[in-house]
């Protein structure tokens, strides 16, 4: 006897292949942080025009912006993987490509966070 | 594919979703589809995030560098295509979170906010442009 009803059999069937609503959490969050960060991270860049090499080190050495701007990178590059994950299964279809594209979108986010937050650190912590 | 029949033989007209090729542009549409345009920019302007903070790490010469690349043309016209890309993204942003706890959904407040988002961009683009042109004391 079926046991199961029709939404059982649907859910994990959409494109995710799994649940989603904390993917949608987790966006929703990503973006009420990044209000506040990209304004702070705004501000900050205008008030680093025509700084040099000396005032940059300066800058990100002080402790609050050393924090605020991890916390910018992270976040910038967490929102950004699960936006274009979402991009990439609504285009792509073929699951081949599908697979392909979600792992060069996560690769390049690992990559590019890490190498961000280690550039941050050598800066603020010395060489 | 298999087409259901009236009784008259006629192929039944069935509810179809928009299709975005013959779909009249509106407001709304044009507005939804720049918001992922230019969150997908923005992704791919990330590199240049990357390239900012990693100059940095290399040292005086690096960091100098960078800042040529960015007071040049081309780059100044990528910072200004990326700031505009940032305050519509983000203005936009905050009337899709005010649409995830049920409100704004009626048709004149959707393009009363979308219009109010435009506006938002263009102005903020233009504040953080000034500001920072008077801090290079170019004007
Ligand atoms: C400034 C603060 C930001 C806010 C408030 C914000 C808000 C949002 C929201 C609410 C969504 C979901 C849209 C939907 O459900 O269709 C979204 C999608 C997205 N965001 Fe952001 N975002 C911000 C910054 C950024 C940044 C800095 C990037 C890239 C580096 C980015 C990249 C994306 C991408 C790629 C998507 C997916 C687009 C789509 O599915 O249509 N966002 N953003």
């Amino acid at each position: 006897m079926e046991m199961r009803t029709p939404l059982a059999h649907a859910r994990g069937l959409g494109p995710a292949k799994s649940g989603c609503t904390s993917h949608w959490w987790a966006q929703r969050l990503t973006s009420m942080a990044l209000l506040p960060l990209m304004l702070w991270f705004v501000v900050s860049v205008l008030s680093l025009v025509g700084a040099d090499h000396g005032d940059y080190v300066l800058w990100v050495s002080d402790p609050g912006n050393t924090l605020l701007l991890v916390l910018t990178v992270v976040t910038i590059f967490y929102h950004s993987e699960q936006g274009l994950h979402v991009v990439v299964e609504d285009y792509v279809h073929s699951e081949v490509g599908k697979i392909t594209a979600l792992i060069a979108v996560k690769a390049f986010a690992y990559l590019g966070g890490i190498a961000s937050l280690l550039a941050i650190f050598r800066v603020a912590f010395g060489s | 594919m298999t087409s259901e029949k009236s009784t008259t033989g006629a192929a039944k007209a069935r509810p179809l979703s928009p299709h975005l090729q013959v779909y009249n542009p509106q407001i709304t549409s044009v507005l939804s589809i720049l918001h992922r345009m230019m969150g997908v920019a923005l992704s791919f302007g990330s590199v240049f995030l990357i390239y900012w903070l990693s100059s940095a790490a290399y040292g005086p010469d690096a960091y100098g560098r960078a800042q040529d690349f960015f007071g040049s043309p081309i780059g100044q016209l990528i910072l200004l295509g990326l700031t505009f890309s940032l305050f519509y993204h983000l203005a936009n942003g905050i009337r899709h979170l005010i649409w995830d706890v049920g409100l704004g959904f009626d048709m004149p407040m959707l393009r009363a906010t979308g219009i109010v988002v435009v506006f938002t961009a263009f102005g903020l683009t233009a504040l953080t442009w000034i500001v920072a042109y008077v801090r290079a004391g170019i004007i």
